[in-house]
C-alpha cells in the first residue's frame, strides 16, 4: 500500500505552498491585494496541513522529497516589478496545481480505502485548492497584458 | 404640501425670470428642483412637489449648494504646466498638448495600456457614455473606473452576484408600505435627508414600522431605532451570518420560494449554522439578547425593507456582507412586492449612472465582459473590430490603475470631476504617485481641486444648472437636469470636452466613420437607448422630451412606459447565462468563475444564496495601534467640500475637522471635550478637535470631507485618507476605509 506515499507528499506539498504564498506575500507588499490575499491562502494551506496531520500518522508516511524540489525551484531571489509578480503567481499556481491533484489522487485512495474521514477531508480542502487555482489565474490574466505588453 | 425653498437673499419667487427643472447633484437620492433664474445667474432651487422621489422636499445641501455654481474662483480658462507653474492658456492650446501626449503613446505597442481615467459619480449619464466609448472602443483601455469605486461598487457586485445583473430591485415606495425597516451601515439622515424624512413620517405616523440600526456609532438613525447594534467594525458578516442562522433555526424563511427561486439553500444553512447568538456577540461585540432580538424583528416582518450603504460597502468583506442582506430577502421572499424590498445604496448622485454606462469598467448596458456575444452586441453598435474593446479580463479597478501609474506603466492619466489626492486610501502614497515624473496627468475640474494642483494641463469644465443631461438615482429614476445658466468665462460642459477630445483624436468607425458622431447631450441620449434596449437598464422608452414630463424608474419600455417600480415581482431573476452580468466570483478571493462553470450551475432565473465565513480584517488594532478608525461623512458636506464649502450655510454648519471618541478611550488617553488630538496610523497623522460622542468604545470617526484646498498649498493634517490603508475588497475591489488601526494622543498645537 502506498496510500502513505502520496500523503506525505502533499502534507509537504500544503507546507510549502503556505510558505510561498507568505514569501510572495512578502516579497509584493506594493501589490495590496497579493499582500493580503496570499497571507488568507497561507493560513487555509496552514489547516490543510493540520487536516492532514493524523491521516499521515494514521497510514505511517515515509518521508518523500518531490515536493520540496519544486518549492526549491520557486525563489532563486525575490522577483521585482510587475513581470515579477506575474512570474511568482505563476510558480504558486504551479505548486497549487501540484497539491490540486494530489488531493484528486488521495481522494480516488480514500474511495478504494472506504476511510470516509478522508474522503471528507480531500472532499473540503480540494474546494479550497480549486478556488485558490481560480484566483491565481484570474489575477495573472488582469496583470499579464500589462505587464507583457505594456510595462 | 411643504415645498422647500431658498433663494437668494431678498428674493421672492415673484420675482424669480424662469424656473429650469433639475435634480439634486449633491447626494445619491435625486430629489427633483427647480432652479431659479435670475438675470442669468442661479438664484436659488425649489423642490418639485410633483416628483415621485421627494414630493417637493429638499435636503441642506441642496438649498445652499447652488451658489458654488457663482463662486468667484471657478476656473474659467484652461491652465497648462510651464517652468513648473500652471498658467492660463486657451482650449486649443490645453487640448493640443492632450492629444499629442496621447498620440504619442497610443502609437506604441500596447499603447492602451498606456492611458488610465479617473472619473466620477457627478457626471451625467451622456457624459459617462461618451467616455465610456472613448476608452473602449477608441483607445482600447480597460483602465477607466470612477470615483464611483468607493462609494457604490460593492452594491453593484452585490446585485450582481445575487441577482445575476446591476439593477436596485426596490423602490424609495418601499418605505411607504413596509412594516419593518433595517439599515445596514446607513446614515440616511446623513447621506439622503429626504428619505429619512420620508422613513421618520412613517415612524411618527399610524403604524409605524420596527426598525434596526447597524452601526458603530448612534447616529441619529441608531437613536430613532427600536435595536441598535453597535458591531465592532469589520465583523458585518459574522452578524449577518447570525441573524441568518436564527431566522432558518426559527423557521422564518419561506421554503416554497426559496425552493423555486434560488440556489445554495444547503451551503448557505451549513455556513451560518455555527454562528450562535453568543459566537455572534463574541465577534462583534454586541449582547446575544440583541442580536436575538434584531433576528425576530427581521423574522417577523411581514414586508421589511432594507438599505444598506458604506457601512458594508467601506468595511472588511464588503461584498459578502451586502450579499447577505440580500440572503435575508431571498430567505423571507421579502423582494418585489410593497413594502418588501432591497435598497442597494448609491453614495454619489450619478454613480449608477457610471455602472450602466460603463465608464467605472463595466461593459455599457450591464453586459457581461466575460461573454462573447455581450462584447459583439457592443462592436456591431459601434461598428468597430471587436477586438479593440478590452474584454480579456476584469476592468482595472481604480486602486489597480493608481498602482500602475506608481510603476510607471501608466504615464497618461486623466481625472474628471474627483479629488484622488483628498479621497483615496493612505494619501502619502497617492501623493508621491501623482508628483511621478513622466506621469501626464489631466485634470477637468470646476475648481483648482488638491489634485489640479498635480495636474499638467487644468480643463475648466461647467456643472449642474450651466449643462443639459440625464441621470439616475438610487431607485433607479431617470431625471433630466437642464442648463438654466451659460458656465463662467471659458468653461465648457464635460460632454463637449469629451467629443472635443474625440474629434482631435480622429477616432473612427470601421467605415472611417466618427466614431462619437454626437454633438449634444440628447444625440447622446438617443444612442445609449439603442445600447440599453433589451438590458436590465432599458431606456427604449424614454427620451428627454419625455423626461421633461418628470422623473421615470427603468426599465421603460413600448410595454412599460411608464416605467417600472420593483424588479423582480415574478421571482424570475437575472441569472441566465446568456443574460446575467456576471459568472460570478468567490466572495473570499474574487476568483472569476468560468462561463462553463456558471452554466454548470443551472440558475435558470434562480437568485444565487452565497454563503461567507467571516475572516478578520487585513488591518485590526494591535498594541501599538490600538483603536479602529471609521471615517464618514458630514450632512452639510458632500466628497472634497469643493462645492459645499463655498455655500456660506454649509461651510458655517460644519467649517472644520473633528475626531469622535468614546468617552472611556478618551479618558485613557486624558483627552477632554474639545482639546486637539493627534490621529496616527501606520500610514500618517491628522491632528482634530476631539468631540466625545457616542462611537462605540474602540472606534475612531473621522469625517473625510476635509482636504487643504482652503488652507494653502500643502496638505496640513486634516486628511482623513492620511491615515486609511491600501487594501481592498476582493470581489467588488471597494477600498476599506473602515478598517485602519490607529491610537490617538492629546497635543498642544
Amino acid at each position: 500500500m502506498h496510500v502513505a506515499h502520496y500523503l506525505g507528499l502533499l502534507h509537504r506539498a500544503e507546507a510549502n505552498l503556505a510558505d510561498a504564498y507568505r514569501q510572495v506575500g512578502a516579497a509584493h507588499a506594493e501589490e495590496a491585494d497579493v499582500h493580503h490575499l496570499t497571507g488568507r491562502l497561507a493560513a487555509q494551506c496552514d489547516q490543510h496541513v493540520e487536516r492532514l496531520a493524523p491521516f499521515v500518522e494514521r497510514y505511517a508516511q515515509e518521508a518523500p522529497q518531490e515536493p520540496e524540489r519544486l518549492h526549491a525551484e520557486l525563489f532563486a531571489g525575490a522577483r521585482g516589478g510587475g513581470l515579477g509578480v506575474l512570474r511568482d503567481l505563476h510558480d504558486l499556481y504551479l505548486m497549487a496545481s501540484y497539491a490540486d491533484i494530489t488531493w484528486t489522487v488521495l481522494g480516488q485512495a480514500a474511495a478504494g480505502l472506504r476511510d470516509d474521514d478522508l474522503a471528507t477531508a480531500v472532499a473540503e480542502c480540494e474546494q479550497d485548492t480549486s478556488i485558490q487555482l481560480s484566483w491565481l489565474r484570474t489575477r495573472m490574466k488582469a496583470a499579464a497584458p500589462q505587464a507583457l505588453v505594456v510595462a | 404640501m411643504r415645498v422647500d425653498v431658498q433663494l437668494a437673499d431678498g428674493l421672492a419667487e415673484g420675482d424669480v425670470d424662469r424656473w429650469v427643472p433639475a435634480a439634486s447633484l449633491l447626494h445619491s437620492n435625486g430629489d427633483a428642483m427647480d432652479i431659479a433664474v435670475k438675470d442669468g445667474r442661479i438664484a436659488g432651487v425649489r423642490g418639485r412637489a410633483v416628483d415621485r422621489v421627494n414630493r417637493g422636499r429638499l435636503g441642506p445641501k441642496d438649498l445652499f449648494g447652488w451658489q458654488a455654481n457663482n463662486s468667484p474662483d471657478r476656473l474659467t480658462r484652461p491652465l497648462v504646466r510651464e517652468g513648473g507653474r500652471l498658467v492660463e492658456t486657451d482650449w486649443d492650446t490645453a487640448m493640443g498638448r492632450i492629444v499629442e501626449k496621447s498620440q504619442e503613446l497610443l502609437a506604441g505597442p500596447g499603447g492602451w495600456g498606456r492611458f488610465g481615467f479617473y472619473t466620477t459619480g457627478q457626471f451625467f449619464l451622456e457624459e459617462f457614455y461618451a467616455l465610456a466609448v472613448i476608452g473602449k472602443a477608441g483607445i482600447g483601455t480597460p483602465h477607466m473606473d470612477g470615483n464611483t469605486r468607493l462609494c457604490t461598487a460593492t452594491a453593484a457586485a452585490s446585485l450582481k452576484a445575487t441577482f445575476g445583473t446591476d439593477g436596485q430591485p426596490g423602490s424609495y415606495t418601499d418605505v411607504d408600505h413596509c412594516d419593518a425597516i433595517a439599515l445596514w451601515g446607513h446614515n440616511v439622515a446623513a447621506t439622503q435627508t429626504v428619505l429619512w424624512s420620508r422613513m421618520l413620517d412613517r415612524r411618527h405616523g399610524t403604524d409605524p414600522p420596527a426598525m434596526l440600526a447597524v452601526d458603530p456609532r448612534r447616529t441619529p438613525v441608531a437613536r430613532e431605532a427600536d435595536v441598535h447594534l453597535a458591531v465592532r467594525p469589520g465583523t458585518n458578516v459574522a452578524l449577518l451570518n447570525g441573524l441568518l442562522r436564527e431566522i432558518i433555526r426559527n423557521g422564518w424563511y419561506d421554503e416554497s420560494y426559496v425552493a423555486a427561486h434560488t440556489i445554495g439553500f444547503e451551503a448557505l444553512a451549513e455556513t451560518v449554522g455555527g454562528y450562535t447568538p453568543e459566537r455572534v456577540a463574541e465577534i462583534c461585540d454586541v449582547t446575544a439578547t440583541d442580536v436575538r432580538r434584531a433576528a425576530e424583528l427581521l423574522g417577523c416582518a411581514r414586508r421589511l425593507l432594507s438599505t444598506v450603504l458604506q457601512g458594508f460597502y467601506q468595511s472588511n468583506q464588503a461584498t459578502a456582507a451586502a450579499c447577505q442582506v440580500n440572503n435575508l430577502h431571498l430567505l423571507r421572499a421579502m423582494i418585489g412586492r410593497p413594502g418588501a424590498g432591497v435598497l442597494q445604496m448609491n453614495g454619489q448622485p450619478t454613480a449608477e449612472n457610471n455602472r450602466e454606462c460603463g465608464a467605472d469598467g463595466d461593459l455599457p448596458g450591464f453586459r457581461n465582459w466575460a461573454n462573447p456575444e455581450h462584447v459583439e452586441q457592443l462592436a456591431r453598435l459601434w461598428n468597430v473590430d471587436q477586438r479593440i474593446i478590452p474584454a480579456w479580463s476584469p476592468p482595472t479597478h481604480a486602486m489597480q490603475i493608481f498602482r500602475y501609474a506608481e510603476q510607471g506603466s501608466i504615464r497618461f492619466l486623466w481625472v474628471s470631476a474627483t479629488n484622488p489626492t483628498v479621497t483615496l486610501p493612505d494619501l502619502a502614497r497617492i501623493r508621491r504617485i501623482l508628483n511621478q515624473e513622466g506621469l501626464f496627468l489631466v485634470v477637468q475640474d470646476l475648481f483648482l481641486t488638491e489634485t489640479a494642483r498635480y495636474a499638467d494641463v487644468v480643463l475648466p469644465a461647467a456643472t449642474w444648472g450651466e449643462k443639459t443631461g440625464a441621470f439616475t438615482n438610487a431607485d433607479r429614476t431617470v431625471h433630466l437636469s437642464e442648463k438654466a445658466v451659460d458656465p463662467p468665462g471659458e468653461a465648457r460642459p464635460d460632454l463637449d470636452i469629451l467629443l472635443d477630445y474625440a474629434r482631435r483624436m480622429n477616432f473612427r468607425d470601421r467605415d472611417g466613420q466618427p466614431l462619437l458622431p454626437w454633438h449634444t447631450p440628447e444625440e447622446v441620449f438617443d444612442a445609449w437607448r439603442e445600447c440599453t434596449r433589451g438590458r436590465p437598464c432599458d431606456y427604449s422608452g424614454l427620451s428627454h422630451a419625455k423626461l421633461r414630463d418628470g422623473g421615470v424608474q427603468w426599465p421603460c419600455t413600448d410595454d412599460a412606459p411608464g416605467g417600472t417600480e420593483r424588479l423582480y415581482t415574478d421571482g424570475v431573476f437575472h441569472t441566465d447565462p446568456d443574460y446575467c452580468e456576471t459568472y460570478g466570483q468567490d466572495l473570499l478571493t474574487g476568483a472569476e468563475f468560468t462561463g462553463d462553470e456558471y452554466r454548470a450551475k443551472r440558475p435558470a432565473g434562480r437568485a444565487f444564496l452565497h454563503a461567507a465565513a467571516y475572516q478578520p480584517s487585513p488591518e485590526v488594532p494591535g498594541p501599538e495601534y490600538p483603536l479602529q478608525l471609521v471615517t464618514g461623512r458630514s450632512l452639510y458636506h458632500f466628497h472634497t467640500r469643493t462645492k459645499t464649502a463655498r455655500a456660506p450655510e454649509l461651510h458655517a454648519a460644519a467649517p472644520d475637522v473633528w475626531v469622535e471618541l468614546h468617552p472611556s478611550d478618551a479618558a485613557v488617553a486624558g483627552i477632554g471635550e474639545g482639546d486637539r488630538v493627534r490621529v496616527e496610523s501606520a500610514r500618517g497623522a491628522v491632528t482634530a478637535p476631539a468631540r466625545l460622542s457616542g462611537v462605540r468604545p474602540g472606534v475612531v470617526f473621522l469625517p473625510f470631507h476635509y482636504g487643504w484646498w482652503d488652507r494653502g498649498d500643502e496638505p496640513d493634517g486634516r486628511a482623513a485618507n492620511e491615515l486609511t490603508l491600501t487594501a481592498w475588497d476582493p470581489v467588488s475591489k471597494q477600498p476599506l476605509f473602515k478598517s485602519a488601526a490607529v491610537r490617538v494622543a492629546r497635543t498642544e498645537n
